[in-house]
């Protein structure tokens, strides 16, 4: 029996007049690699940044481990340690060293002893090769390193979930291929629930579970990841897939 | 000029220019205490204080200095609350410079981008570590500028300590000016106590500004 860890059911979401998600439903199972693929403009982000809070919706259901989430949550915070968040452009505290960025979640919002928090931090910096950095400042870094940093910091957290909004689409190439090694290692090695932005079709193709192609802010298919890239369902999306194909 | 006139007010010029340092000093250190807690009041939005600062802040950096020193000595007296030159100065400046400094400090707090604000809340901090880890350390090195600007121009604005008589430096030199005629030797004299004050200050507080710059920001 799977466990289900996020649902979400018929979600719109509007900015002012405009709105940008329609009807959103599906959902999620323990382990599972979800991938939102789609045109730029179609709600991707703003569909991932409605699961943990950054962004309120304003009609639908959100539920996380069964318990039903209102889009104005006051408990957002303490949810959100359960779902961790990487972002395009890293967004590491500048005013923080590497080993304070990652222990600030731990130590503030889960008050752990700073010991244990630090014995933790330092062996998911070894984990993604970046142990002699603890102490460095985020404007050392490279950008590849940066975000291998973020990753650790959501990771620091425990979370059940991981949001991924396109996390190399900044990064110079041959950085890019390190940061999905270290998403795929989460999945296989610890069976870590995923959805996944991205613009990486092979990497898509190769790690997701299943595939929700999204369009003008409406969900146009959900397919296991294999089949969407051999034969899609929909003609917008195999259309979509011909473009992003050299 | 005639050095012996400049040579034989030295003394004055230099109790006027302590006098001028000293008020400058705790009028200033008062107008950070009021703007610290007046933008904190604003970014927390505290109900009713919150108001309250904002109308104050927009208040004092719309009246001159001057105006607000009548307030202070000439029109309370009236209502019963008489109170020296040098507190109402020191009073004038702390409210006037508190209006300054609080937009400072709001506008370094509204500086930090939203992607630090999303970046925080997605590790769970609540409004108020947000505020402390994230944004108040982040925007307070964005208004140093802002705030070093304000602390240069409130040591200027002590010069308009002169209209309630207390003996700072524009005040004494336009005594001394009134008392024996020699406008040239007192006026230059003026200038250069200035300077000596606020050109070795602006030096030392665009050091800090790149330091503080340099210290925590350039990705
Ligand atoms: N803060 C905002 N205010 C108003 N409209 C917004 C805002 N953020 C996004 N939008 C609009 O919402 C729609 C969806 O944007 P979103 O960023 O979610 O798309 P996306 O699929 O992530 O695109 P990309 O692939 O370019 O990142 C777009 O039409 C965009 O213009
Ligand atoms: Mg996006």
């Amino acid at each position: 029996m799977p466990e289900q860890i996020l649902k979400i059911d018929k979600l719109n979401k509007y900015y002012g007049q405009h709105q940008v998600l329609y009807d959103i439903s599906f959902e999620i199972q323990k382990g599972e690699v979800v991938a939102l693929l789609g045109p730029s403009g179609s709600g991707k982000s703003t569909l991932i940044r409605c699961l943990n809070g950054l962004e309120q919706f304003q009609s639908g259901f959100l539920f996380f481990g069964g318990k039903q989430i209102t889009p104005q949550e006051k408990n957002w915070p303490q949810l959100r340690q359960k779902i961790g968040m990487v972002f395009q452009s890293y967004d590491l505290f500048p005013n923080l060293s590497v080993l304070d960025n990652i222990l600030l979640g731990p130590l503030k919002v889960q008050k752990r002893q700073r010991a244990e928090a630090t014995a933790e931090a330092l062996k998911l910096l070894q984990r993604v090769g970046l142990e002699k950095y603890a102490e460095v400042y985020p404007r050392q870094l490279s950008g590849g390193q940066k975000q291998r940093v973020a990753i650790v910091r959501a990771l620091a957290l425990h979370p059940e979930l991981m949001l991924f909004d396109e996390v190399t689409a900044s990064l110079d190439p041959e950085m890019v291929r390190g940061i999905l090694e270290i998403i795929r290692e989460l999945s296989e090695r610890d069976n870590m629930t995923m959805i996944i932005v991205t613009h990486e079709m092979n990497f898509a193709a190769q790690i997701a579970d299943r595939i929700l192609f999204l369009e003008e802010g409406r969900i146009l298919e959900q397919t296991p990841g294999k089949e969407f890239f051999q034969h899609a369902k929909t003609q917008r999306a195999r259309e979509f897939l011909e473009s992003m194909t050299f | 000029m005639d050095l012996s006139i400049m040579q034989q007010a030295i003394p004055q010029f230099v109790k006027a220019f302590e006098l001028t340092l000293w008020l400058s000093f705790v009028g200033i250190l008062g107008a950070l205490l009021v703007g610290v807690c007046c933008s904190l009041l604003q970014y927390f939005k505290v109900p009713f204080l919150g108001k309250v600062a904002s109308v104050y802040v927009e208040l004092f950096r719309n009246t001159p200095l001057l105006i607000q020193l009548f307030f202070l000595y000439y029109a309370f007296p009236v209502i019963g609350i008489k109170l020296p030159a040098q507190v109402c100065g020191i009073i004038g400046l702390a409210f006037l410079g508190g209006s300054y400094m609080a937009e400072g400090f709001t506008g370094g707090f509204n500086g930090v981008s939203q992607s630090q604000l999303d970046a925080g809340k997605a590790i769970g901090l609540n409004k108020f570590q947000l505020a402390r880890y994230v944004v108040f350390p982040q925007g307070f090195t964005l208004s140093v500028p802002a705030l070093a600007a304000n602390v240069i121009f409130l040591i200027k604005e002590t010069s308009i300590f002169s209209v309630i008589a207390i003996p700072e430096l524009t005040n004494t030199a336009l005594d001394l000016v009134g008392l024996y005629y020699r406008s040239n030797e007192y006026l230059f004299m003026l200038v250069l106590a200035y300077a000596i004050i606020l050109i070795p200050l602006s030096i030392i507080l665009t050091i800090l500004e790149r330091k503080v710059r340099y210290g925590s920001f350039g990705n």
